[in-house]
């Protein structure tokens, strides 16, 4: 799925980011072998234009890592990220900074990503000074109050004098929204845009996010464990397991039609609020393994219940099932 | 008589210059050995404090009236002192953020068998022995005792302190947010214990949490709170498919389902202070279905169906069964 | 503007609303009795010191008196072994005990707030580099050092000044490492990062303005250790005979024998004030200290207990 100029907005592929194992005195004197936490085990997905995709999975599939590494906040250690054609993994940050009007991120705590000594006015300002967008302090007014306006604040006046600690949490997470819309960039990224916040604003915020990539020709890379929030949101879904995608699609097929036997699992132990609704959990035994320690072959079959002997032996890489856009990482599939 | 009857608990702190906070207004219910029992509600709605309260774990500047009762004996009535023979014997809490509440310097087995020592019930090697149990009876192998909270994963955690809660046999068992951090797949396998040991103790299980579906699929019972107050109390389904109460039928609304294609719904405003009074109906600003009587007259909780009560004037009007 | 409570209890508990920058100082006066005693201890030395020249009923340092002479309605506090009125002395040695105080600790907060902020901040080899020599200066025992330092260079204000800001700024930094090692990782600082401001907009405008509270407790807590620091110098006669300071007026009153003249009116007036100068700090600074740190709230080992009310009257329930 490409852009309108032929170049998808956003492109990654095999991307690796490790961390290491800080070693003691006496492993470094023993001459242990170095271990490395394998956050991110190549990844590779590509993002267009006013598409949302959905990265799921549990804590410590390295969906935060993606993310990050793809902000630049971490080097990659392997594997390429590229912005609008450029790519700029690992890119130093000199070279980056100009980038970064291109891309921005939300952050998950609403109640912690607001500096508080800030009015609202200087947090969604502060971008265009960083940048040095926006002539005269009037002119920067104007877009700040657009930017707010955009992020459903309204009148967006009232809440220019504001303190974070005077607004509630849905409100704190608009100005977040509203202050990386100033810089007017293609791609969105936003790490559990909604967990901190209570249901019945959650809604608003997610509609928000859709409005945008739609209206703005925006690219949403949303971060959730979520899978109700992703299925209902998104247009896609990638599911991470251990730092690689294990399955890959649109996100209605995905979720009525999961291929992995992981997808299915995760999908079946989601509660649904129907009370007669009485799902079959398949709950899956132990839990995720430590990624210091990915098994060999397809990293899940330890846990898989219908795992055969070569699931042990094989690594599979993601292949199309079903239809076009559909890929699932499963010998079995 | 039931085994814990709630009546009309009503909560206040004191705050700095002279105010006061009303978190808990009236809250009222009753359980039977191996109800399971939902208390839901968003932030600031006082589920965690009517817990608390229950427990009698209040800090120094609160006051409480109403009554507790467990087996006809009002718990409360001799304030902390009285509070304190009940507590964990009869009924016992698993914490909000449990799992990181656990003390790091001591073994799980030394923790789970504290309890035990100061009520009385095991000493020494007995009560090592039963923290094992206890163990095993969680899903973690008895030699898990000897192990240190932070070799222990956050699921297993959680476990380890469902162990500690029940060390004294308690009939009761409130649990705030249990499962509120961690991953859903280890979610399922936590609410699957927590049904297993209401089913197989007859712990009367109170699970207090914001989210509706966990309830769903977990409680026969549940009642929603809003602004210190129970909006809505009865069973599950009716809740889910006859709600009586705007502020159920938007919750329920405003929280996704994987596979349902309506709309998700946000709702609107924000929940009333609660150091002030409200005339009328604390819901009134942001229910879609107000009448004139809301502003002025505050919906006293009615019986709108078996077992179903509603706070609503929009309800009674519609008429109960 | 209404505050929505989010939480109740943390509401009752005070957490609710974070200090405000210009505000702080202020609330930590409002909610602390100490905090004002200690304050005004200081702010009435200050005024004392500044004002001394024109109040001072005598000269500091022309004789007046008989030696030793004891307190009368004349001299208030008698005089020392030259002659010189007491308190006229006592007026002039504050101000300089005073600025040395302040200018010392001014560049010990300097240096400890810049080291401190640069390690935290950019960590590895820098923080390494920065806390090896923290650790080294942190070690050498301030007294013995000032000794060999006032004995190589010569008694004088000026590199007691020095000497002392040198060896005082080792802990601030430390302090202020940690906070701002741990002020990093929220998410208002990694989103300035993720905007692409560079490092010096980020510390100035995110860490600084964290920081500063931290930095003027210590501030404070630092200057009672300088005057400390300077009376003790001063005693051993490494400063400068011929400035009145409160320390050398201590260390004269020794040399010619004030004790075995029974007069206790060169020194217990001179020791009460340093003592209450330093008290008015402590006061000051661990209350700036406490106000930062709201989880020393004790609330569980208060003996006050939960209370019951009487039945609240509402009407009986649908229960």
């Amino acid at each position: 799925m490409t852009g309108s100029h032929g170049v998808p907005l956003l492109e990654v592929e095999n991307l690796t980011t490790r961390y290491p194992v800080r070693r003691g005195l006496t492993d470094r004197a023993t001459r242990q072998p170095r271990l490395w936490v394998r956050a991110v085990d190549g990844v590779s997905f590509t993002l267009a234009r006013g598409e949302m995709l959905a990265l799921v999975g549990e804590s410590g599939c390295g969906k935060t890592t993606t993310a990050q590494t793809i902000l630049g906040m971490v080097a990659p250690a392997s594997g390429t990220v590229r912005l609008n054609g450029t790519d700029i993994a690992g890119l130093p940050e000199r070279q980056m900074r100009p980038l970064r009007r291109q891309l921005q991120m939300i952050y998950q705590d609403p109640y912690e990503s607001l500096d508080p000594r800030f009015r609202v006015e200087t947090t969604v300002g502060e971008p265009m000074l960083v940048h040095g967008i926006g002539g005269s302090q009037a002119e920067r007014r104007e877009l700040i109050v657009a930017a707010l306006e955009r992020a459903g604040l309204s009148p967006a006046e009232a809440f220019l004098a504001r303190y974070p600690h005077e607004l509630s949490g849905g409100q704190r997470q608009r100005v977040a929204i509203a202050a990386s819309l100033v810089l007017g960039p293609d791609l969105l990224l936003a790490d559990e845009p909604v967990s901190m916040l209570d249901v019945s604003v959650r809604a608003g915020v997610l509609t928000l996010l859709d409005r945008l990539r739609r209206d703005g020709r925006m690219g949403i890379l949303m971060i959730t464990h979520d899978l109700s929030t992703a299925a209902h949101f998104a247009d896609r879904i990638a599911v991470m397991y251990l730092g690689r995608i294990v399955e890959h699609g649109p996100a209605r097929q995905v979720v009525r039609h999961p291929q992995h036997p992981y997808t299915k699992a995760l999908l079946s132990v989601v509660p649904a609020r129907d009370p007669r609704v009485r799902s079959a959990p398949q709950l899956l035994t132990g839990e995720t393994p430590n990624p210091v320690d990915v098994p060999t072959g397809c990293r899940f079959h330890p846990r898989c219940p219908i795992a055969v002997e070569r699931c042990s032996a094989l690594d599979p890489a993601l292949r199309v099932v079903s239809s076009a856009s559909h890929e699932v990482a499963c010998l079995l599939a | 008589m039931s085994l814990l009857e709630v009546s009309d608990l009503h909560v206040w702190f004191d705050v700095p210059q002279g105010h006061e906070v009303h978190p808990v207004q009236g809250v009222s219910f009753a359980l039977d050995p191996g109800d399971r029992f939902g208390l839901v509600g968003e932030s600031g709605c006082g589920k965690t404090t009517t817990i608390l309260a229950m427990m009698g774990l209040l800090p120094p500047n609160a006051s409480v009236s109403g009554e507790v009762r467990v087996d006809g004996q009002n718990i409360l009535a001799g304030g902390e002192d009285s509070a304190r023979g009940y507590r964990w014997k009869d009924i016992a809490m698993v914490f909000q953020g449990a799992m990181n509440a656990l003390n790091p310097v001591k073994t799980v087995g030394w923790q789970i068998a504290e309890p035990m020592a100061f009520h009385g019930i095991a000493q020494g090697a007995a009560a090592r022995r039963r923290a094992g149990e206890l163990l095993e009876m969680v899903g973690i192998p008895a030699a898990g005792a000897e192990r240190y909270p932070h070799e222990f994963s956050g699921g297993m955690r959680q476990r380890a302190s469902i162990a500690m809660a029940l060390a004294c046999q308690p009939r009761i068992l409130l649990a705030d947010e249990p499962t509120t951090a961690l991953d859903v797949m280890v979610q399922a396998q936590i609410l699957d214990l927590l049904t297993r040991l209401s089913h197989e103790l007859g712990l009367a299980l109170v699970l207090v949490t914001h989210d509706l579906p966990v309830v769903a699929q977990t409680c026969g019972r549940a009642a929603v709170m809003y602004a210190g107050e129970i909006a809505e109390c009865g069973p599950m389904e009716t809740l889910f498919h006859q709600p009586r109460h705007p502020y159920t039928r938007l919750l329920f609304a405003a929280t996704p389902d994987l596979y349902g294609a309506g709309e998700v719904v946000s709702i609107g405003g924000a929940p009333p202070r609660l150091d002030e009074p409200v005339t009328g109906c604390p819901f009134r600003p942001r229910c879609d279905v107000v009448l004139d009587r809301c502003a002025e007259e505050h919906p006293a909780l009615r019986l709108v169906g078996p077992g179903h009560e509603a706070a609503c004037h929009h309800a009674e009007r519609a008429g109960a069964s | 503007m209404t505050l929505p409570i989010q939480d109740p209890a943390l509401a009752a508990e005070g957490l609710g609303v974070p200090p405000r920058r210009h505000g702080f100082l202020r609330s930590v006066l409002r909610e602390r009795k100490a905090a004002v005693i200690g304050l005004a201890i200081i702010v009435f030395f200050i005024l004392l010191s500044v004002i001394a020249p024109y109040i001072s009923p005598y000269s500091a340092t022309a004789q007046t008196c008989p030696v030793y002479a004891p307190p009368s309605s004349r001299h208030w506090l008698g005089c020392d072994d030259g002659g010189i009125d007491m308190l006229s002395e006592l007026m002039q040695g504050g101000r300089i005990s005073l600025v040395v105080g302040f200018a010392a600790t001014f560049v010990a907060m300097v240096i400890g707030g810049g080291v401190g902020i640069l390690s935290g901040y950019f960590g590895r080899w820098i923080d390494t580099g920065l806390m090896r020599v923290t650790d080294y200066l942190l070690v050498i025992p301030d007294l013995v050092f000032a000794v060999v330092i006032a004995d190589l260079w010569g008694p004088s204000l000026f590199h007691v000044i020095i000497v002392i800001g040198i060896l005082e700024w080792t802990s601030t930094a430390r302090i202020i490492r940690a906070q701002v090692m741990s002020l990093k990782e929220r998410a208002y600082v990694k989103r300035a990062q993720a905007i692409g401001s560079s490092p010096a907009r980020v510390i100035t405008r995110h860490i600084l303005p964290q920081v500063g509270p931290l930095l003027m407790a210590n501030t404070v807590l630092t200057i009672a250790l300088v005057i400390y620091l300077e009376t003790a110098l001063a005693f051993l006669g490494l400063e400068d005979p011929t400035v009145t300071t409160w320390g050398t007026i201590l260390e004269h009153a020794f040399e010619r024998t004030a004790i075995s003249s029974g007069a206790w009116w060169a020194i217990v007036p001179d020791g009460f004030v340093i003592a209450i100068v330093i008290v008015g700090c402590f006061l000051l600074g661990q209350a700036i200290e406490d106000a930062l740190n709201p989880r020393l709230k004790v609330a569980h080992l208060s003996v006050r207990r939960w209370r019951i009310r009487p039945l609240a009257g509402r009407g009986p329930g649908a229960i």
